[in-house]
């Protein structure tokens, strides 16, 4: 039990365990499996190993010496998830998950998947571990993300096109409660995000743990001491948490978690749960979620797909609400011109997840003093945007001629 | 004396099992709803669980899924349930209760809505994604209005948390028949009679059984040993095809009569 949890599984007001008694044995059972498993060192030289040979950890951290030049504020860099093993940081949490899932004797997983993500970097997992893989993906993003489906495929796993509710993530993550709850007693849960039922908040956060660790030891190899602020965009939270957490004593240490804010937070397009949301229950966990006036749960809007959720991770809610970290919102048009911009000045292409963190740096960092120390949580890379983005700025440049 | 614990007294007195048949409120509109309440009473209903739809319902298979969307698409939410139960409570007397998703109660206030659900002649309340563990403040809000606070129970569900479950539970327990969804099923799940006993000599609440129940021969079995038995998705269906209005009402009535007839003892 960490610290932040005076009640097992709550975080604060925030966490629990909200979701169907058929459940709760499964949760008791991960519940009491997980912290036996993982500290079991059989599994964590096996989860260690996969990581330095095929994840190809620890992932650099990189000084983005032009960007620090050109804001003159502190200096920037870059944690390098956009280096791991398909491309993002998602595989340091689906590597140990199923690989928890194997040594619990289960057969089959199942996963969501919003844009295909957390989908691809699942599939990978079953593939390399032997596991039956399937993933529930909302028909909307199905057909907006052809590549990501026929990509799982490949990876062997089975893609069950979701068409109930709004058919983007949150409905797949319906579903696959839906398959959980008929399939629980041979089937694992592969969660995505710092999210859901307890355990889950906890068992992804410490999997993403490594992100912040490895930081730690590099800032103070190359700076011999901490850095002052630790910026991640957030959407179900899981990058940011990696990255924040093991700092989370550090008191000196700012916590800045960047939200999608779409087409803007004063509209009914966007992605900003801690900023705009509500306390409420969702997708088993207490946490801010995104709701109307008669608490039915909100479609989320960002131009990038993984902050398109109207809920989040349960302990972000908890720093949020104790102060210890700070949640702002950057939109669509910010997000795509700081996918441009890092592109350009670095030579890395951005997820445009990460766009939105990059975008906040630039209202940031100029007015910070040249002495700090600023990390950045690049937590994938842009590839998988380049088309969405490159139809996008044709648009927009239409847009701009026709005028 | 709560509604419901008259209604099951009565019931063990003719030594009757209950039907509890459930509609989503809304689905296909309000004023539907509304008739429909007293013409499944009238039918032989002896409790109704009334739906209140919630945008992402986990435990819902595709019937009652699509008539919580159909419901929220045509406006309804939880202060209009409340509002069409104080309307049509002169009219009946059968216990009412409502069955939903635990966000739209808690956004409205555990004080709240215990006070409205109250002065409304709400019976009863049953929230799947509500565990004991994490509804404590709610339920002990909903008890002090003298509303039962009806907790569930499944398969999967140990012995130790069955104590649990049964001792915290008030009205009845909901025992789930099935692992899996809500939704009709061909046949009945192996074992349920020993299981419902089971949990009856543990609880001195009704023990009433629901998922996967659709048909009569189906109600009859499960009647034989428990104190209740739920049909859902089957009646949804039924209010689904019958399209509107009128037309519903006589299709569930029937449909309710039907159900109902081989629980009858005299």
């Amino acid at each position: 039990m960490s610290k932040n949890e005076k009640i097992e599984g709550h975080f604060g007001d925030f966490g629990g365990r909200y979701v169907p008694e058929t459940l709760m044995a499964a949760l008791e059972d991960l519940r009491e499996a997980y912290p036996r498993v993982s500290q079991d060192p059989k599994f964590k030289d096996e989860l260690d190993h996969l990581l330095l040979t095929y994840v190809g950890r620890p992932t650099p951290l990189t000084l983005a010496a032009k960007m620090t030049e050109e804001m003159g504020g502190a200096k920037i860099y870059l944690k390098r998830e956009d280096l791991a093993h398909t491309g993002a940081h998602k595989i340091n949490n689906t590597l140990g998950q199923v690989l928890l899932a194997r040594h619990m004797g289960k057969k089959r997983i199942i996963a969501e998947t919003g844009a295909g993500q957390h989908g691809v970097a699942t599939a990978t997992a079953c593939a390399l571990l032997g596991l039956e893989c399937v993933v529930y993906m909302g028909e909307e993003d199905v057909a907006r993300q052809a590549l990501n489906v026929w990509r799982m495929e490949l990876l062997g796993a089975r893609v069950v096109s979701v068409t109930s509710g709004s058919r983007t993530l949150k409905d797949a993550i319906n579903e696959a409660f839906r398959d959980w709850v008929t399939n629980v007693e041979d089937t694992f849960y592969c969660i995505g995000s710092t999210m859901g039922p307890h355990p889950y908040p906890t068992i992804v956060r410490d999997f993403q743990r490594v992100i912040g660790l490895e930081t730690k030891q590099q800032i103070m190899e190359v700076e011999g001491r901490l850095p002052d602020v630790l910026v991640a965009c957030i959407g179900g939270g899981s990058n940011a948490m990696g990255l924040f957490h093991p700092f989370v004593d550090d008191t000196d240490v700012r916590f800045i978690g960047v939200e999608a804010a779409g087409h803007g937070i004063h509209t009914d397009k966007h992605g900003a749960t801690l900023t705009k949301g509500v306390h409420g229950v969702f997708h088993g966990q207490r946490t801010y979620v995104l709701t109307n006036e008669d608490g039915q749960i909100q479609e989320a809007h960002s131009i990038s797909a993984g902050l398109d959720y109207p809920g989040v991770g349960p302990e972000h809610a908890f720093f949020k609400d104790s102060g210890r970290a700070e949640y702002v919102a950057i939109d669509d048009e910010e997000a795509l011109d700081a996918f441009q911009y890092m592109s350009r000045m670095e030579g890395i292409v951005p997820a445009l997840e990460s766009s939105h963190a990059v975008a906040y740096l630039r209202k940031l960092v100029p007015d910070l003093p040249k002495d700090q120390i600023v990390v950045m949580n690049l937590s994938g890379r842009g590839d998988k945007d380049a088309p969405q983005v490159r139809d996008m700025l044709e648009a927009r440049a239409r847009e701009a001629g026709a005028k | 004396m709560t509604r419901i614990a008259q209604r099951f007294a009565e019931l063990k007195e003719k030594g009757e099992a209950a039907l509890i048949p459930f509609v989503t409120v809304g689905d296909p509109d309000l004023k539907t709803s509304e008739m429909l309440i007293p013409a499944l009473a009238e039918a032989g209903a002896d409790l109704i669980e009334l739906g209140v739809p919630f945008s992402d319902p986990v435990a819902e298979g595709p019937v009652i899924e699509k008539a919580s969307e159909r419901a929220l698409a045509a406006g309804v939410s939880l202060q209009k349930i409340l509002n069409l139960v104080k309307a049509v409570r002169s009219q009946v007397e059968i216990p009412l209760i409502l069955m939903g998703y635990a966000n739209p109660f808690l956004h409205m206030g555990a004080e709240k809505f215990a006070r409205e659900a109250e002065a409304a002649g709400v019976d009863g309340v049953i929230i799947p994604d509500l565990p004991p563990e994490e509804g404590e403040l709610f339920f002990k809000a909903l008890e002090a209005k003298g509303i039962s606070a009806i907790l569930l129970a499944a398969p999967t569900t140990r012995d130790d948390r069955m104590e649990m479950i049964v001792s915290r539970s008030t009205g009845f327990v909901y025992y789930v028949s099935l692992v899996g969804v809500t939704g009709a099923r061909a046949e009945l799940v192996e074992g349920l009679e020993e299981r419902v006993r089971s949990i009856r000599e543990k609880s001195s609440l009704p023990v009433c059984v629901g998922f996967g129940v659709s048909t009569p021969a189906q109600v009859e079995e499960i009647g034989r040993y428990a104190d209740g038995v739920v049909v859902g998705s089957a009646l949804v269906r039924v209010i689904e095809q019958a399209g509107e209005g009128q037309a519903v009402v006589d299709a569930a009535k029937s449909f309710v009569a039907d159900l109902k007839e081989p629980l009858r003892r005299s």
